[in-house]
């Protein structure tokens, strides 16, 4: 006999406890995003197809939303939770401009996008979020965030299924990162150019990535949204 | 960890139920003023509130198809109480307003449930008499957010719906399952739909070259002829189903109906322990 202590209940048959299943609030909807910054535009790139495990839900549900003529959002990851944030983002960029008679700016928007997803960071949204715009100065800018709202202005940013093969392409090619070469900054049509080339790869290895893209470049003029096809299969 | 500085240096409480609230208590076994007790979580009654952890009488696939000037749904008639073909002549199909058709797959309590909700709001709408009525995407809208909170409040309504209709002359086809999801499309199905019918919906989409080139009477041969494969793979739907078409002159929800089927072949079937 083993040694007790007083109080000490001992069980010698095995106790019934019920399995008990917990909901998982979380599902991976896919899909790839991407942005670069130029000297005086931005350019934010996302592909269209959302998915559910191995099924595809539709083939065409944006990720990216024109905040304002100088900000464009993409996000990826738990639709659900991107579609919220998105949404949550725009209204208090309507009450900043009731209360301050202007439009929030891109730093603006980037700092308060930051604070949004730390708020929910015992419960986060599952997102990962690009932010694209130009800045005061008019320079192109890109914020990327992790779930719960760590952030960095970077030059150029892939999140996203497809981020494991897209940016270390970016790296290599808009960062110049191990080449000989001179580093310089691209010009627009370098920056589309390496960001179709970015998603045609893509598509070819992720399942989740596909069906079409959306690209946003934006200029002073404003932000020009343009779409292309990709594989669908 | 005990984060309450109070508690510091005391002997542990957990055990000891300091104020006899037994049964009342809704800690017992915890430290007061613990993180559960103030996050709302457990009963009065001692015991921990539960959450639908599972269907529990449920409906099978939902087809949803956009056609030319309308779109046209479909969904059986049972509603299966696990292997049970437990009701047979359930209505899965709702209509919710002059437009707009709900379809539902997944738990049918649930679903009354939110039959009972999207009524409700139908008629707060009217008695507003304020000449808007609420069209497909308000619906889908409303729809989503309902889905959403109670995901996020862990408890989850258990089911995927599909909404159509038709709003200021567009169509309008989505869905919305369990975790808040929303996506729309020119063709959805559900459950076992999304394996067996979505293919033949995708395929007679693109050969046709997108649902302006569907007419009425093809989109009903082509949701027929996805019900019998999904009759005849699903062992959990029923050879009688009904169709709800959406067009500028409205909602038509047909009586149950059913298809013709060939089981000759299944003489020949050897194997599966025949």
């Amino acid at each position: 006999m083993f040694s007790t202590y007083p109080g000490q209940v001992i069980v010698d048959h095995p106790v019934k406890v019920p399995i008990e299943h917990r909901f998982d609030p979380y599902v991976d909807n896919g899909g790839t995003l991407l942005s670069i910054a130029g000297k005086d535009f931005c350019v934010v790139a996302a592909d269209t197809r959302q998915s559910e495990g191995y099924s595809i839900n539709s083939r065409y549900v944006p990720k990216s939303v024109k905040l304002s003529e100088k900000t464009v959002i993409s996000m990826g990851g738990c639709y659900a939770d991107c579609l919220t944030l998105t949404k949550r983002i725009q209204q208090n960029m309507e009450w900043y401009r009731h209360a301050h008679g202007k439009t929030m700016s891109t730093a603006a928007v980037a700092q308060m996008l930051s604070i949004m997803l730390y708020q929910k960071r015992f419960f986060p949204f599952y997102s990962w979020c690009i932010l694209g715009g130009l800045d005061e100065e008019g320079k192109g800018a890109v914020y990327t965030y992790d779930p719960v709202g760590s952030y960095e202005r970077e030059v150029c940013r892939c999140a996203g299924s497809a981020s494991s093969l897209i940016q270390p392409f970016l790296d290599n090619q808009i960062g110049f990162k191990n080449q000989e070469s001179e580093r310089q900054t691209l010009a627009l049509d370098e920056v589309l150019r390496i960001t179709k080339d970015s998603f045609t790869s893509a598509t070819e290895r992720d399942i989740y990535t596909g069906d079409y893209l959306e690209i946003f470049v934006i200029t002073s003029d404003g932000v020009q949204l343009t779409k292309m096809d990709l594989k669908k299969d | 960890m005990d984060h309450f500085p109070t508690n510091w240096g005391n002997p542990r409480s957990e055990d000891v139920d300091n104020y006899n609230t037994y049964p009342v208590a809704s800690h017992i076994g915890k430290a007061p003023h613990s993180v559960t007790q103030i996050a709302g979580f457990g009963h009065a009654a001692g015991h921990p509130s539960t959450h639908t952890q599972q269907p529990v009488v449920t409906g099978t696939s939902v087809l949803g198809l956009k056609f030319k000037g309308g779109v046209i749904m479909a969904a059986d008639n049972l509603a299966s109480y696990g292997s049970l073909a437990r009701f047979r002549d359930v209505e899965r199909l709702h209509k919710v307003a002059d437009f707009t058709v709900l379809g539902a797959s997944g738990d049918m309590s649930d679903y009354q449930y939110v039959k009972h909700l999207l009524d409700t709001q139908m008629i707060r709408e009217y008695n507003a008499d304020d000449g808007n009525t609420l069209e497909t995407p308000n619906i889908y809208e409303y729809l989503w957010r309902v889905m959403y909170n109670r995901r996020s409040k862990m408890n989850p309504l258990w089911n995927t719906f599909v909404l159509g209709g038709i709003s200021q002359g567009k169509s309008f086809l989505g869905a919305i399952d369990l975790k808040g999801t929303p996506y729309q499309a020119p063709s959805i199905a559900t459950g076992f739909g999304s394996h067996l019918a979505q293919p033949i919906l995708r395929k007679e989409l693109e050969t046709r070259g997108g649902e302006e080139n569907i007419t009425e009477e093809d989109a009903v041969k082509i949701l027929k002829d996805c019900m019998k494969v999904l009759f005849y793979r699903d062992a959990r739907s029923m050879n009688k189903f009904q169709l709800a078409k959406i067009t500028e002159q409205g909602v038509t929800i047909s009586e149950p109906l059913s298809v013709e089927t060939e089981w000759a072949f299944a003489e020949k079937i050897r194997g599966y322990g025949a």
